[in-house]
């Protein structure tokens, strides 16, 4: 692939500085057997070529729908699932090739929250235990300063340090949130996935943990690969946010772009299907119908194709796999309808492309 | 356990605008439901009085533990030991009461003239049946049809609830359709025997968003054709604003506000639906911070004195603590559970709320770390 790896997607904040975390045309594929036994093997493309960088100190959001493969992502990023190809550079190391002991060291460094705080927080533990062990197991500190030092991480997260001697079911969802939070912080990290964190929690309790999740960041410099679907919290948390479908990115661009001037017609799709809590607002939504096809047997050409709402939507959709191309500065879309595109147009029209690509922005909310 | 039966100068719930000439379809009042657990009564649903008219869709909207899943429950009579409805509720639906009616005629309201949409569509389907025969159960349950008349009534729901193919479709079991499909066909099985009421509990909540826009289309569409009444329970501000003309507030198992959808968004009076409308972030509304409620929703066996918001609320005075408030007629059919009706100079005297002064007390330490400041400063901009 020649898309923007090997010029990679900026920071729009950042561009001189070198990315803490550079993902590139990442790749997971799972084995699927059906049939007569198991006869048959296809590979679910679960994650199919994905490339961005993080810079310090700044999140980035990854939304899609249920199987678009961003869990996935995430998981393949920190080596908690093999990659099928592609690399990961973590500070410049490169991420697949290191041993067991190195990649250990570096895991301090890179830590995880993941979405449903009952099951992720171990219930034989108690709170401190299970906040220690990450100092335990990198010998950061032990006795009476890892007590000092998890006293300490409680009170920075926002519980009472005297809950240390506690187990996890004696929490609320986002208490535990904030100790599975504190159990990250324990080893010092830069960098920390976070798959779905405030998924599970009620509404004002999500507040409160997006809200210490920035107050962290502020303080300590982390950088955050957010992973959410939930499409006006990563607008909130992310300066920068990365669309997936079908495990590829379709559009990249800072939130304030995304938001106001989504391009790929599934990100506009998406963006028009989140209800606005206010009755003044009338939507003209994009609908789209049916649902997001098997990553087993992704269409041809440009996944999005069978249910995109493009008026320029052709033939040539169906063969030419779209580039991920900067359309504006630091606005990355994968769409061949949308001008400006490198796919030129008699290369379109080779592939069966009877409509020139013309610029597509429905309008979606109109005030009353 | 004096603050319960405050005085109400409420007259009643508000009636929306289209449907205020009829009889209300179902009329809720003073509905308590209690458990008698272990560790003392649980008081989840205490006191809520609401009324639902012919082809309305109101929304009953509140966090975990507010008391909306047991209200909807309640009106079915799906409430088991150790939990009853208290002596002195009423349920009153195309004119019985349902807290006293037998059994059997319970059973001939479920699932024919009530009937509900659960919020997980795996669980509430049956993974050993085909979903044909899962609708067509229903019709027969309800002696409705032959075993012939009743496939075929279920596969006529399946088109009509979108499902392409549905005579196909029909011999599927749950795992072999899509999250989105499986919605559908709980919704065609809510259906299949044209309720009047359909009690939607968190319907989309499981789904991705576009799914979500396309089954409360599909809603929406349907009540059209049907004239289905629906009472649909969310915590998603944004359904609600979308689909529903009326709207409940519930918190600590009581209505706290209760109004028009348009009044409701535009001059929401409880501090508490303020809190939840300002702790939502929104696309396209760009914020520094998120405003929260500190604290967490209390468990049902101990609700605090007075006003149950109190401890986590910003404007809260020594009144709150002491008196229940009652609900508060502020006029237009817009009703709140706050003093602040009564003494509404005290809005501009916002504070640290209880919970976030006492650093979480009562085991509750969720509250606020920093910037409570800012959060009080956005409430107030919102009033």
């Amino acid at each position: 692939m020649t898309t923007p790896a090997s010029h990679a997607p900026q920071a729009p904040h950042a561009h001189d500085a070198s990315p803490l975390l550079s993902v590139r045309n990442l790749k997971k594929h799972f084995a699927v057997k059906t049939g007569l036994f198991n006869r048959n093997e296809a590979a679910a493309r679960a994650v199919d070529g994905v490339s961005f960088d993080v810079m310090p100190g700044e999140t980035l959001g990854l939304v899609g729908e249920s199987g678009c493969g961003k869990s996935t992502t995430g998981r393949v990023i920190l080596r908690l699932l093999a990659p099928t190809a592609g690399d990961v550079r973590f500070e410049g190391q490169d991420l697949f090739t290191l041993d067991n002991r190195s990649m250990r060291r570096l895991r301090r460094k890179m830590q995880v929250i993941f979405q449903d705080p009952f099951s992720s927080l171990n219930p034989r533990m108690t709170v401190g235990a299970i906040v220690r062990e990450g100092l335990t197991i990198h010998n950061i500190a032990q006795g009476a300063a890892a007590d000092a030092r998890v006293k300490q991480l409680l009170d920075e997260v926002g519980l009472r340090h005297e809950y240390a001697s506690r187990y996890p079911h004696e929490f609320s969802g986002g208490q535990r949130q904030r100790i599975g939070i504190a159990r990250a912080l324990a080893v010092e990290p830069t960098f920390i996935v976070c798959d779905e964190p405030v998924s599970a929690l009620d509404v004002s309790v999500q507040a409160q943990v997006i809200n210490l999740l920035q107050d962290l960041q502020r303080d300590r410099g982390l950088a955050y690969l957010f992973i959410a679907h939930d499409l006006s919290v990563v607008e909130h948390i992310a300066d920068r946010v990365a669309v997936m479908y079908l495990g590829k990115i379709v559009e990249l661009a800072t939130a304030a772009d995304l938001y106001r001037e989504p391009l790929m017609p599934y990100t506009q799709a998406l963006l028009s299907a989140v209800p606005v809590p206010n009755p003044k607002i009338k939507k003209s939504r994009v609908v789209l119908s049916g649902d997001v096809p098997s990553p087993a047997a992704p269409p041809s050409g440009c996944v999005f194709h069978p249910r995109c709402q493009h008026p320029a939507k052709d033939a040539a959709c169906t063969a030419i796999v779209p580039p991920l191309e900067e359309k504006a500065p630091s606005h990355w879309v994968a769409c061949i309808k949308q001008p400006p595109t490198g796919v030129e147009w008699p290369k379109q029209q080779a592939a069966g492309a009877t409509k020139q690509p013309e610029r597509y922005l429905p309008v979606i909310a109109t005030t009353t | 356990m004096a603050e319960r039966r405050a005085p109400s100068p409420a007259s009643g719930p508000p009636r929306s605008s289209d449907g205020a000439s009829t009889a209300p379809l179902l009329s809720v009042g003073e509905l308590r439901t209690y458990f008698y657990t272990d560790s003392g009564v649980a008081r989840a649903v205490d006191g809520v009085t609401f009324e639902i008219g012919a082809r309305e869709t109101i929304g009953l909207v509140g966090e975990s533990g507010c008391g909306k899943s047991v209200t909807a429950l309640s009106l079915l009579r799906l409430i088991r030991p150790p939990g009853r409805i208290e002596p002195g509720s009423r349920i009153l639906f195309e004119g019985r009461d349902l807290t006293t009616v037998d059994e059997k005629a319970m059973r001939a309201v479920r699932g024919a003239r009530i009937a509900m949409v659960f919020q997980e569509p795996m669980t509430a389907l049956n993974p050993v049946f085909t979903v044909g025969d899962q609708i067509a159960e229903v019709v027969r349950v309800h002696g409705a049809g032959s075993r012939r008349e009743a496939w075929g009534r279920a596969v006529q729901m399946l088109e009509t609830v979108g499902i392409p193919s549905p005579a196909q479709r029909a011999r599927d079991y749950p795992h072999q359709l899509s999250g989105g499909m499986r919605q559908r066909v709980v919704i065609a099985m809510a259906l299949v025997m044209n309720p009047a009421l359909v009690i939607a509990d968190e319907p989309t909540t499981a789904l991705d968003v576009t799914i979500q826009a396309q089954i409360l289309e599909l809603l929406r569409d349907l009540q059209h054709r049907f004239g289905t009444s629906i009472l649909l329970i969310t915590h998603d501000l944004g359904v609600v604003a979308e689909t529903v003309s009326r709207v409940i507030v519930m918190y600590g198992g009581e209505i706290v506000e209760h109004a028009s959808v348009d009044e409701l968004f535009a001059r929401a009076h409880h501090p508490y639906t303020e809190g939840l409308l300002s702790a939502m972030p929104q696309v396209g509304q760009q914020r520094e911070r998120l405003a929260t409620i500190p604290g967490t929703v209390p468990p049902p066996t101990a609700w605090p004195s007075g006003c149950r918001f109190h401890d986590r609320c910003p404007y809260a005075w020594d009144r709150c603590v002491t008196e229940h408030p009652p609900l508060y007629q502020l006029g237009g059919g817009h009703t709140s559970r706050c003093h602040l009706a009564d003494e509404p100079a005290r809005r501009a005297e916002v504070h640290e709320p209880a919970v976030a002064v006492l650093g979480g007390a009562g085991g509750t330490p969720g509250g606020s770390r920093a910037g409570e400041q800012d959060n009080v400063s956005e409430r107030k901009a919102i009033s």
